[in-house]
């Protein structure tokens, strides 16, 4: 690899993840902004003209907390337990195809850190990582409430990873590839020899349980049993406090948009967006490609702005009904999809 | 069991059909209900530059009234003491003095009128008991502060600025 090719990863590699942290940020300030919308309230409205620099003085005010780490807590892994989560969350975006290659000066840049040929499942390892973070965290709080509460983040990301898996296998088999990158060629434009070629449209039960799962993955709203406090103790972060707590809180919200980029890309056609190809023969390619980018977020920001619509509109699960609904309702329903696109398959093509 | 009124009522709870189990048909209602809430104006009162009106009879701080003259209109009889149920006022009466007709309207005025505020419950006994039209609760909330002693409010704060003003 040349010397330009590797500061051009390095270059993209930086400008995604501070967009990731960027949106992150602003989903803390969104969130508060679509709560109040949603309860006929105002919101944040005193940091900057409409408390848009409200992420920053939160952040100001997480920084500058004291930071209390409990006598008999172990010290490293108490450390190292939000870094984890932090650091899983931020890798994943890796392998997200941001949009077509762009020309520029005769060399291609393609917006994608990496394409490696098991996109999905790197995706899949880098968020069944995140589950140490919590473990991690709630092992080494030394408090025993911490370790119920990480034991049942845990059981609840690894219960709910299988169904997301099986839901993922019937898109494989409609897609035949791994790759994240030829998953989003595949859904070229909006319309396509004759049926509508986003994967929403071929697999709209398999996106109902994957977007389930990713909601509990992230451990957002239905499924938010870390956040209340009142009930449960928290959770995992019980005894964290400033920056760490911090960092577990910016981690749901980094998850949240990787999860809502994955979603985007598997089943809403990623950067793809109806008459792309016109767009591309009349106003050239590097047009094109930097407004799939945008259609890409979007997408994702619509996606967002789901999770956190359905925050403020469903109740929380008890725990034994979001066991019920991972193990007995979404694991089958998710086999039932794969029998059925498997049949589609091949008595159809 | 022997019903104990007419009133009673079988509630009749049926086993959830189908789409009712799914929830999603539910989900999606409840969605709705909450997006519709995104579009509408929103309720509150943008507090430190906005603030609510009070209604007309709000009893908040009292005042002791001037007359038309600007004269002190309380003569110190005692009655709103003696009305108030919490017992926050106390007063001390003085005679009037040659020379000072122009501060007070009658013979007897009062020399020292104290409210105790953390003890007033603004009933507005006081206001009903004056024969005078002296005293009235017409001003704002109460102010906090920080010291026990500076809730009694001596006539430095309850006497209403003079006319010229």
């Amino acid at each position: 690899m040349e010397v330009a090719d590797i500061l051009i990863k390095f270059g993209l590699i930086i400008v995604i993840f501070l967009i990731s942290l960027l949106v992150a940020m602003y989903s803390t300030y969104a969130e508060r902004k679509v709560a109040a919308f949603l309860q006929d309230r105002v919101g944040p409205n005193r940091a900057g003209p409409f408390g848009i620099l409200q992420p920053l003085a939160d952040g100001a005010k997480m920084f500058m907390k004291e930071e209390i780490i409990p006598t008999r807590a172990s010290g490293l892994l108490f450390i190292v337990g939000p870094s984890l989560a932090i650091m899983t969350a931020c890798i994943g975006s890796a392998v997200i195809p941001w949009g077509q290659s762009i020309e520029i000066a005769g060399r291609v840049i393609p917006l994608q850190v990496t394409d490696i040929n098991v996109g999905i499942l790197y995706i899949f390892g880098v968020v069944s990582l995140g589950v140490y973070g919590i473990m991690i965290g709630g092992w080494a709080s030394n408090n025993k409430y911490s370790l119920l509460g990480a034991i049942r983040a845990a059981s609840q990301n690894i219960s709910y990873e299988i169904s997301m898996g099986l839901s993922i296998i019937a898109l494989l088999l409609v897609t035949n590839t791994l790759s994240l990158k030829e998953i989003t060629e595949q859904q070229h434009g909006f319309w396509q020899n004759g049926y509508f070629s986003w994967n929403f449209f071929k697999q709209p039960l398999g996106f109902l349980i994957f977007m389930v799962c990713a909601f509990a993955e992230t451990n957002r709203s239905p499924f938010d049993l870390p956040e209340c406090e009142t009930e449960l103790v928290g959770g995992y972060h019980t005894e964290y406090s400033s920056m760490k707590l911090g960092f577990y809180l910016f981690a749901e919200y980094i998850n949240m948009f990787i999860s809502s980029a994955v979603m985007a890309t598997l089943y809403f056609g990623g950067y793809n967006y109806p008459f792309m190809d016109w767009v591309a023969a009349h106003a050239g390619s590097n047009i094109s490609a930097i407004l799939g980018v945008v259609i890409l977020f979007g997408k994702v920001f619509a996606f967002i702005f789901f999770f956190m619509w359905i925050r403020w509109t469903i109740p929380r699960f008890r725990y034994d009904q979001l066991m019920n609904l991972g193990w007995r309702t979404l694991i089958p329903l998710a086999i039932a999809n794969i029998v059925l696109t498997g049949l589609v398959i091949t008595f159809l093509k | 069991m022997e019903p104990l009124s007419s009133k009673r009522k079988v509630l009749d709870v049926k086993p959830l059909n189908f789409w009712e189990r799914a929830y999603l048909p539910a989900i999606l209602k409840g969605l709705g209900i909450t997006i519709s809430h995104f579009f509408k104006k929103d309720v509150t009162i943008r507090y430190p530059e906005q603030k609510r009106e009070f209604s007309e009879n709000f009893r908040g701080m009292h005042s002791l009234k001037r007359d038309e003259e600007g004269r002190e209109r309380c003569t110190a009889c005692g009655l709103c003491a003696l009305s108030c149920p919490a017992e926050a006022i106390t007063m001390t009466a003085a005679e009037r003095q040659v020379g000072e007709e122009n501060l007070y309207r009658e013979e007897k005025y009062a020399a020292v009128y104290e409210i105790n505020m953390l003890r007033c419950i603004f009933c507005g006994l006081c206001e009903e008991a004056c024969p005078k039209e002296a005293i009235y609760l017409d001003g704002d909330i109460v102010p906090t502060d920080f010291l026990r002693k500076d809730f009694i409010y001596g006539k430095d704060k309850l006497v209403e600025a003079p006319l010229n003003q």
